[in-house]
């Protein structure tokens, strides 16, 4: 009955290093391949188009800014981190329509997942096999939940 | 009950062809045992002392005939001919093999059973009342509530990777039977001018730093409290502590923050969510509540039982509670055979209880936190039957909320993590109190037994709870008094230095007879006598000097 | 005091112990790994087919090794409340 067998602490974590794996992209326009700058180093008067969030950002900080935005990065130091679900989730609640990149420890068993809450491309520290991806995507044919991808819960099937 | 429709049948296969997939990855080497870890936990699967220990999610602790018939039939082929019921309402198998997990996942799919969010830090399966839809006492049946929490907490995309796990339970009486003061999230079903909404506790829980919830709303409409669970989530998602394991449940973000301020975060969470319609519609919730709706009640059924057979009568006055229903009762199996194991069942123990619960109530069993089993709907005419049936398969013990019928974890036996075995202290007070005139004199007394500080042996909410712990190698116990995970909640507080496994079992031997010395009279309950006197009458008798006499 | 390697395996969960060329579901098969345990250790951590591998130390006796700490010794019989679903020749975790 007990389960605390896999709970080595995930905030203080060391990033990912920062590689050269390509970005799996799930949208129309072109990647932005521009400058990324920190949360913190990202001034209203700037004139940046891309932020990279941590995991411990306010992704509300953002929302006044969201206009001028072309990329917005949400690291995930460690994949049992799941604050970048909620950042996600929080910018495309508030209207956000441009590129949201999952960057660093981003794994296939979670891809699916990071599609429901908003994520459009994928900067894995270790490369995924499109294939896998596409498999693991098309998985699960119905959803329980509305998230920010769109899909219909079950219930608004049930009494479409 | 509730059944499957072709959307929740297909997103439980989706999961045993899912799980299918990563234990092939893992078994060809493709992922790590670091990464594959999390992904059987999130199925349930640990790895324990002896083997893997498959835990299926029982949901909101209902279950039918036919499922009690697949649990059995999974005990006999891929374990060793038994199960445990556990204190979350869930069954446990402790012999179970990674390579033939996916078929059986695949067999538990036939009956709509799963293992999904079993473990990990995600929503677990959601407890609720073993005499839910059965009660007299409740505003309505909660389960269709639990059960749209089920599905609202499956496969979350925002809260599949908590910073720990989460606990939710549902009830609808003033009677707690869940023990919802000590989930992180609790549920009370309430009616206000008419409408259906909850009460709602958060923060409470036990494990290391035990803590009772707080009311952060007393009402919130039934139409919503999906999306106000969302909110609280939200809100525990972002910011509870993922630094220190030991602190990264939500009872220590609503400690450090104070109720009224994680109140405050959540409503201001929820104002931004609320208008995004992410409740399920009025014809959803009418949906699910039509498939709890009461089973045809025979209107005719006698209202009388007869006593006649007193070793009958010992089990009706102990066993049995009333039902809402004239001429029906609540029945209560007891898995608590003196000198056996809390909690376990065997194949065929669990086969004959499908038959029962076939022939005597309307095909529907129910799993208690205390591990025992519940048949809820069975016609007063038909209990002495089912006694009869129950007394031949050693299922009968007539000890419901006495001190023999004790929760006590796995321990140290089959659990990883424990620090001490559990399961024969348990055995040894059980035997020591075995006499049921002795039983009967102590009355009401909720011996709860952890083998670690995680607590899943609820000993920080037993009128008596023992905590094993790990004293140089050697197993020791500790003694702690005047918990509660009822509607009076409490937590247990620690009576003074620890004992040996014999040690233990003669404490709580002098605990109860200095209990019986200082009660007002045998209708005051352990836990009122001990609120009233306090620790000292214990402690004295305990740690008294060997020889002196009080 | 004599130190043994042992662990689960993947695919059945099973309690194994390193016999010095091969792992066996028998504690009285087990070895001293001596000083050899770090290396076994770490080469058994890198092949990934035996979970939660660990040394542990243990006494010799007539009967084979016993484990110091009761976990151990739980984990070489089988649970201490189900006597019929002990493993052979393994010592009782008790005695």
């Amino acid at each position: 009955m007990t389960d605390v067998q896999d709970q080595s602490p995930v905030a203080n974590a060391a990033p990912v290093p920062e590689t050269a794996t390509p970005v799996l992209s799930f949208r129309d326009t072109p990647l932005y391949d521009g400058p990324v700058v920190a949360l913190a180093d990202f001034g209203a008067t700037s004139n940046t188009a891309a932020v990279r969030l941590d995991p411990g950002d306010d992704a509300r900080a953002l929302v006044p800014h969201l206009g001028g935005l072309r990329l917005i990065e949400v690291s995930f130091p460690k994949y049992r981190d799941g604050r970048g679900y909620s950042s996600a989730r929080i910018l495309r609640e508030a209207g956000y329509t441009g590129e949201l990149r999952a960057a660093g420890d981003v794994l296939l068993d979670q891809v699916a997942f990071m599609r429901r809450v908003g994520f459009d491309s994928f900067a894995p520290a270790k490369p995924l096999d499109p294939a896998r991806v596409d498999a693991a995507l098309s998985r699960y044919e119905y959803v329980y939940q509305k998230a920010a991808d769109g899909r219909p819960p079950v219930w608004a099937l049930r009494h479409g | 009950m509730y059944r499957y429709d072709q959307y929740d049948q297909s997103m439980v296969d989706a999961r045993v062809d899912e799980f299918r997939d990563q234990v092939a990855r893992r078994l060809a080497n493709e992922i790590t045992e670091d990464q594959f870890k999390p992904l059987r936990l999130m199925n349930g699967l640990y790895l324990q002392l002896h083997a893997y220990m498959l835990r299926v999610a029982v949901p909101y602790g209902t279950l039918s005939g036919t499922q009690m018939r697949m649990l059995g039939h999974i005990a006999r082929k891929y374990d060793r001919g038994y199960g445990h019921f556990t204190t979350r309402q869930n069954i446990q198998y402790n012999w179970i093999k990674l390579s033939e997990a996916p078929d059986l996942l695949a067999e538990l799919a036939t009956v709509e059973m799963h293992a999904i969010q079993t473990s990990g830090n995600c929503i677990r399966n959601i407890s609720s009342d073993q005499f839910a839809g059965a009660a007299a006492d409740e505003v309505a049946d909660p389960r269709p509530y639990a059960e749209l929490l089920r599905q609202w907490s499956s496969f979350h995309p925002e809260f599949s990777f908590l910073p720990r796990k989460f606990k939710i339970a549902v009830i609808a009486t003033d009677v707690d039977r869940a023990a919802i003061q000590l989930h992180d999230i609790g549920l009370q079903l309430v009616r206000k001018d008419g409408e259906l909404g909850f009460k709602v506790w958060v923060g409470g829980g036990m494990g290391r730093t035990p803590m009772i919830g707080h009311v952060i709303r007393e009402f919130i409409p039934a139409r919503q409290y999906l999306s106000y669970c969302e909110a609280v989530l939200r809100v525990y998602n972002r910011y509870g502590r993922r630094d220190n394991i030991y602190k990264a449940r939500i009872k220590i973000l609503v400690h450090e923050l104070g109720a009224a301020e994680f109140t405050r975060q959540v409503e201001a969470e929820w104002a931004i969510l609320e208008p995004l319609a992410l409740d399920a519609p009025q014809a959803e919730y009418d949906r699910i509540v039509a498939q709890f709706a009461d089973p045809e009640f025979d209107v005719a059924a006698p209202d009388s039982v007869d006593r006649s057979d007193p070793d009958f009568a010992l089990w009706l006055d102990q066993n049995v509670h009333a039902h809402k229903q004239p001429g029906y009762a609540i029945a209560t199996i007891s898995l608590k055979p003196v000198g056996g194991i809390p909690g376990d069942a065997t194949a065929d123990q669990m086969d004959l209880i499908a038959d029962l619960a076939a022939r005597f109530a309307h095909d529907e069993i129910r799993v208690t936190h205390s591990q025992n089993l519940v048949l809820a709907h069975v016609r007063k005419a038909d209990l002495y039957a089912l006694w009869t049936a129950l007394e031949g398969a050693g299922l009968a013990t007539p000890n419901l909320d006495l001190v023999t019928d004790i929760i006590a974890c796995p321990g140290l036996d089959y659990c990883a993590l424990a620090n001490a075995r559990s399961i024969p202290v348990a055995q040894k007070i059980a035997e020591r109190f075995a006499d049921l005139d002795r039983q009967h004199d102590i009355g009401e007394l909720k011996i709860k037994i952890s083998g670690c500080i995680n607590a899943c042996g609820h000993h920080h909410a037993g009128h008596i709870g023992i905590l094993g712990v790990d004293k140089k190698g050697e197993e020791a116990y500790q003694l702690s008094l005047g918990g509660s995970g009822a509607e009076d909640a409490s937590l247990a507080k620690i009576l003074g230095p620890g004992f040996s496994e014999a040690g233990v079992v003669d404490a709580v031997e002098k605990v109860i007879e200095a209990y019986r010395v200082v009660r007002s009279g045998p209708g005051e309950r352990f836990l009122d006598t001990y609120r009233r006197v306090g620790a000292e009458p214990f402690k004295a008798a305990v740690y008294a000097p060997a020889g002196a006499t009080s | 005091m004599i130190r043994l390697l042992t662990g689960n395996v993947l695919e059945t969960g099973d309690v194994v112990w390193w016999t010095g060329s091969n792992w066996s579901l028998a504690l009285r098969d087990a070895v001293d790994v001596g000083p050899d345990g770090d290396a076994l250790l770490a080469r058994t951590v890198a092949a990934e087919r035996i979970n939660d591998p660990a040394l542990v130390d243990a006494e010799p006796t007539r009967d084979g090794p016993r484990p110091r700490t009761m976990r151990e010794r739980v984990r070489g019989a089988g649970p201490t409340v189900r006597a019929d679903l002990n493993r052979p020749n393994s010592i009782e975790a008790t005695a």
